[in-house]
């Protein structure tokens, strides 16, 4: 499997990366070899295997439900680039 | 003999005997920070004033006689753990500005045992890279030498690159630092330090900025494998807010470095070896392995078969995973914001100069193997490998306590080495990967010097949450290599 | 009656499948411990997790988690013991993490069945494909400014139900029938308060047509959709709109549509190239949830009796009409309502006064039944009244209205306006000597035998009487003076 300039168009546009024309070549370059470096798991026999999700073997723990967090709008909006009074603000979206 | 010589442990004995106070050993290693830090750059943020009102309360605390585990030893936190009101870059450019209004759990613990916070440690950005140079705050140099080459700057591996160049030219006395493939035994290899990746759920990822979620873990680097069991004694426990972090009691690992390995079986995994690795690798391989078996430990040849697969299986995983965790990284809530002519442009714009090249690589790997048509062949698969790592480990501590194997497949190369190709970085990792995949514990600890002078370390592997086990061979190793070489460029020399 | 769009071409059947969001009740968030409370000041019920900070974590709310499993039970559906959380990942300035944590592959709740009524009488079985639990997102404000979109975090995180039907559904009234029913459930588990005004519950609507007998073709589907009257616009705006399209030689394409409800028209969303490559993958912060069985059999044996067995009960213990016990089991109040009027009264008389004059009162005046003047107890005593005679059934009328207008207790306003019905035989007998008296003619052809003519004088009595006379009684005497 190798991408294609298109691919990799793609991509960037997935991940909200902007990726000028002239870098599209080497980026396609870098990929390909690390995808093709990455092929060599073909060579693993993984019939009946089950995948193995995380990092940890354990079951999942539940909290109580309890008001513990939030009530903290100042700090929640402290680090924004962009705020207007208690809301972040965005260029506007067309839906 | 200057205070720089002082073990974490010895400088506790130190100053619990009140023959050194806490502002004074703070003070000097702020001195030598603004001495050395900007040759090494080690740190990204240094925060004197803090550190030197945490000394202080430290010394109340001390003549109060009620000092805690770590009460006025002065550390280096990385940057990617978030710190209250100091800001955390995570080494990216997109996280410039920010302030944490929190405090992430391993550090919380750390200060609540008493310990002094120096500064920010600079790291590869997010924590992916192998040298340190990916850091948006420049590259840190690695304070040893070769010795024909002195001009030639190394690097100290990565991504905890400042956390182990502090520690190495004793600009802290130990630092906390992550691991995901290998960023803390890589480093610790490459400066000649002590260092280990506890299991995976051992330390709390609460408040640690994420670069991939199921292999992140939090550890320490020092000066001695004890320094280090006293650091993870107060960073470990369980943590409600991390749904991974394990319920379990933490282990008095600092008892554990004193056990020796008699009668322990080492486990030693042929394919741990690689085209191209210097023969004074495999020779400080063989001696560690004597060390151990004249220690009283049997040493016995296993085979992890699924090993030159970790590193192909960490780079579909990892990639897959950052992808999804620096989404949030959007221009909106906090971090760098790139205006652009509507919104999408702006995500794309911010996301373009905020993220450095390897970020945006992996970025792109990630949301490539997790896209349609290519999840199965890409990501399941990789978990499927990932699943058959783990049980080539679980079969092989079903036999041995732990293993021994090289932390690396080099020491400490030179910036611009290894730079033009992405997978010669990444091969760096392939002895450190593998039990990252499993979430094993593994403990690098230099073991010698290669020819020209630089350090290489040996890893420590064991069973999940038998990090005491791995203390005990680690601290014997320690003990038979009688490792006392010191890096060119430090405090006090 | 098969709902059928007659086209150019022929008859064409509507195939609708809908998606409930449904709204957990729960005090704080799926996987934070900020509040859930409608309608705070903005960005105040959020955390540093709702925010997506770096470095937080999700820690999964228990009874989150129980409100899924007691709606999958009360769907008579399949408890998955094992569940796992995805990230399902888009951006989109409400959503802060750039992913939303979801069930993808493997759901808490698996297939189960809801049945529907429709007006003619007749019911049908409606498939359910899944439940599954995941995050609201967060709310964006486009009209607060000219050039951009104002973004409130409050409802970022809150555990919402996905609730997907299968296919099964073929016709406007039967997606109203679904939501309603969906909706009883939820309100009698109170796991969700059902209110789609404040978008606590909403549905997305998949549509698309098809000639009798064809495979499924090409659907599309209406996003939000807030109300069930809008869900049933929706299926028949959209459907009628297929079939244009396919009747002029078009092909419908798989979209994403918004319904207009000002002007009645679904329109497609601007689309997105990779709207749909949510690169769906488990979440690494999460572990499996695996449930305990014994756990999810306590919560079995907790749930409420829900609106079909007690439907069925109504009809079996009191001998309700199938129709009038689905109404009063539409709303859990207003079955606990009937229940309480009813017991140890005549529960045919007690149906008929809450599904009758109450019902309608209540509509009048656009309340709820829990906002209704007149308490469960109080109609009550009004049956008790009739019952024992105090009052009669025209008089009850009255007392009714003076109920609704005061709330008071009925016995007070029968004391205080002097309703009790008159059984003196003296009165009767005065009362009714007088309109025979006044009317001559009508006795002569009463008499006579016109016998329909003794309701009028039974009118008459009563009128003179004030309403307040025996009815039995005085049907006696007037006999009696009649013959």
């Amino acid at each position: 499997m190798s991408l294609d300039p298109a691919t990799v168009r793609r991509i960037a546009s997935l991940a909200r990366i902007r990726v000028e024309e002239r870098e599209v070549a080497q980026l396609q370059n870098e990929l390909n070899t690390i995808l093709g470096w990455i092929e060599q798991l073909n060579e693993v026999n993984v019939d009946g295997i089950a995948p193995l999700t995380g990092g940890a073997q354990m079951a999942l723990k539940m909290r109580e439900d309890v008001v513990t967090d939030g009530g903290y709008p100042e700090q929640v909006l402290a680090n924004a680039p962009d705020r207007a009074g208690p809301f972040f603000a965005v260029p506007k979206v067309v839906e | 003999m200057t205070m720089f010589d002082l073990t974490l442990a010895a400088a506790r004995d130190e100053l619990r005997a009140r023959r050194l106070s806490a502002r004074e050993l703070t003070q000097s290693y702020l001195d030598a920070i603004a001495a050395l830090n900007p040759r090494l750059n080690a740190y990204i943020t240094v925060t004197p004033e803090r550190a030197l009102a945490q000394a202080d309360a430290a010394d109340a605390a001390l003549a109060r006689g009620q000092a805690g585990p770590l009460t006025g030893i002065p550390l280096a936190i990385k940057d990617l753990f978030c710190t209250a009101g100091v800001r955390t870059t995570a080494g990216s450019r997109i996280l410039e500005q920010f302030v944490p209004p929190y405090e992430s759990t391993v550090s919380a613990n750390l200060l609540r045992d008493g310990a002094v916070f120096l500064g920010k440690a600079n790291l590869d950005e997010f924590a992916m890279g192998s040298s340190n140079m990916t850091s948006a705050y420049g590259a840190v140099e690695n304070p040893w030498k070769r010795r024909q080459d002195t001009s030639a700057v190394l690097v100290p591996g990565g991504s905890s690159g400042g956390s182990a160049s502090a520690v190495a030219a004793r600009l802290a006395l130990g630092a906390t630092a992550t691991d995901t493939g290998g960023s803390i035994r890589q480093p610790a290899s490459f400066c000649g330090i002590p260092g280990i990746k506890p299991t995976y759920g051992r330390c709390s990822r609460w408040g640690i900025v994420a670069f991939a979620s199921s292999l992140d873990q939090a550890g320490p680097l020092a000066r001695t494998v004890e320094d280090c069991a006293i650091l993870l004694g107060s960073m470990a426990g369980h943590d409600p807010k991390d749904s991974t972090s394990a319920d379990r009691p933490v282990p008095d690992f600092a008892a554990a470095c004193k056990r020796g390995v008699k009668g322990l079986r080492i486990g030693v995994p042929r394919e741990y070896t690689m085209d191209g690795m210097p023969e004074e690798i495999s020779v400080l391989w063989q001696q560690g392995l004597a060390w151990m078996r004249d220690a009283g430990a049997e040493i016995v040849d296993v085979s992890l078969p699924h090993t030159k697969y970790g590193l192909a299986t960490y780079y579909i995983v990892a990639p897959a995973e950052a992808s999804s965790n620096l989404a949030r990284y959007d221009g909106v809530r906090f971090g760098l914001r790139e205006n652009g002519e509507d919104l999408r442009d702006l995500y794309e714009r911010t996301r373009a100069a905020g993220f450095g090249p390897e970020v945006r690589r992996r970025i792109l790997i990630g949301t490539y193997v997790l896209s349609a048509g290519y999840y199965d062949a890409y990501y399941v698969r990789a978990q499927k490998v990932r699943a058959l790592i783990l049980r080539d480990f679980t079969e092989v501590f079903s036999k041995v306590d732990a293993l021994l194997t090289p932390t690396a497949p080099s020491a400490a190369f030179a910036q611009g080495e290894n730079m033009d190709d992405p997978i010669k970085m990444y091969l760096n990792d392939i002895f450190t990967v593998p039990a990252s995949m499993a979430g094993v514990p593994g403990m690098s600890v230099p073991a010698g010097l290669d020819a020209n002078g630089l350090p290489l370390g040996l890893q420590v592997l064991g069973k999940p949450f038998d990090e005491e086990t791995v203390f005990a061979v680690s601290a014997a190793i320690e003990r038979a290599a009688g490792f006392s070489a010191l890096p060119s460029i430090r405090a006090g020399a | 009656m098969a709902y059928i769009i007659e086209g150019n071409t022929g008859a064409w059947e509507v195939v609708v499948g809908l998606e409930v969001h449904a709204q957990v009740i729960s005090r704080s968030k799926l996987f934070s411990g900020a509040a859930t409370d409608f309608g705070a000041e903005p960005n105040t019920q959020v955390s540093f997790i709702d925010a997506a900070f770096p470095g937080m974590l999700p820690v999964i709310n228990r009874v989150c988690v129980a409100q899924a499993v007691r709606t999958g039970l009360g769907l008579n559906a399949r408890i998955n013991v094992v569940s796992h959380f995805d990230r399902k990942n888009y951006f989109y300035p409400d959503l802060p993490s750039g992913y939303q944590i979801s069930q993808y592959q493997h759901p808490i709740v698996g297939e189960g069945r809801i049945e529907i009524e429709l007006a003619d009488g007749s019911t049908r079985s409606i498939g359910v494909t899944r439940l599954h639990l995941e995050q609201d997102a967060g709310k964006s404000l486009h009209d607060q400014h000219p050039t951009k979109s104002y973004i409130d975090l409050n409802r970022a995180g809150v555990a919402l139900m996905e609730i997907v039907s299968e296919p099964d559904i073929r016709s406007p009234e039967e997606a109203g029938a679904y939501l309603t029913k969906v909706r009883s459930i939820l309100r009698y588990l109170g796991t969700c308060d059902g209110n789609m005004d404040e978008g606590s519950m909403r549905a997305d609507v998949n549509v698309s047509v098809r000639k009798h007998g064809e495979p499924f073709r090409t659907r599309c589907e209406v996003k939000n959709v807030n109300s069930i009257r809008f869900v049933m616009q929706a299926v028949e705006v959209e459907a009628k709109r297929q079939v244009e399209v396919w009747e002029s030689g078009g092909t419908v394409d798989q979209e994403t549509r918004l319904f207009d409800s000002a002007r009645g028209v679904t329109r497609s969303m601007r689309s997105k190239e990779d709207a749909h490559d949510y690169r769906y993958f488990p979440d690494p912060d999460l572990l499996p949830l695996v449930l305990d069985e014994a756990w999810v059999e306590a919560l079995r044996q907790d749930l409420p009796e829900l609106p079909d067995p007690k439907k069925a009960r109504f009809v079996g213990e009191y001998g309700l009409t199938v129709y009038d016990a689905g109404v009063l089991v539409a709303e859990q109040a207003t079955a606990n309502f009937f229940e309480e009027v009813a017991k140890g009264r005549d529960v045919k008389t007690a149906a008929n006064w809450v599904t009758g004059d109450l019902f309608a009162a209540l509509n009048r005046m656009g309340r709820t039944i829990e906002q209704s003047p007149v308490s469960a107890a109080n109609l009550g005593k009004l049956l008790d009244l009739m019952a024992d005679n105090t009052i009669n059934g025209r008089i009850a009328k009255d007392v009714f209205t003076a109920m609704v207008e005061t709330g008071d207790d009925p016995a007070a306003i029968v004391e205080a306006r002097g309703l009790r019905q008159v059984t003196d035989t003296g009165a009767i007998d005065a009362a009714v000597d007088a309109v025979l008296a006044a009317n001559p003619d009508k006795v002569a052809d009463y008499r006579a035998g016109k016998d329909k003519l003794f309701g009028f004088f039974v009118g008459q009595v009563m009128k003179a009487m004030a309403g307040k006379g025996n009815p039995a009684l005085v049907n006696e005497v007037l006999k009696r003076k009649l013959s």
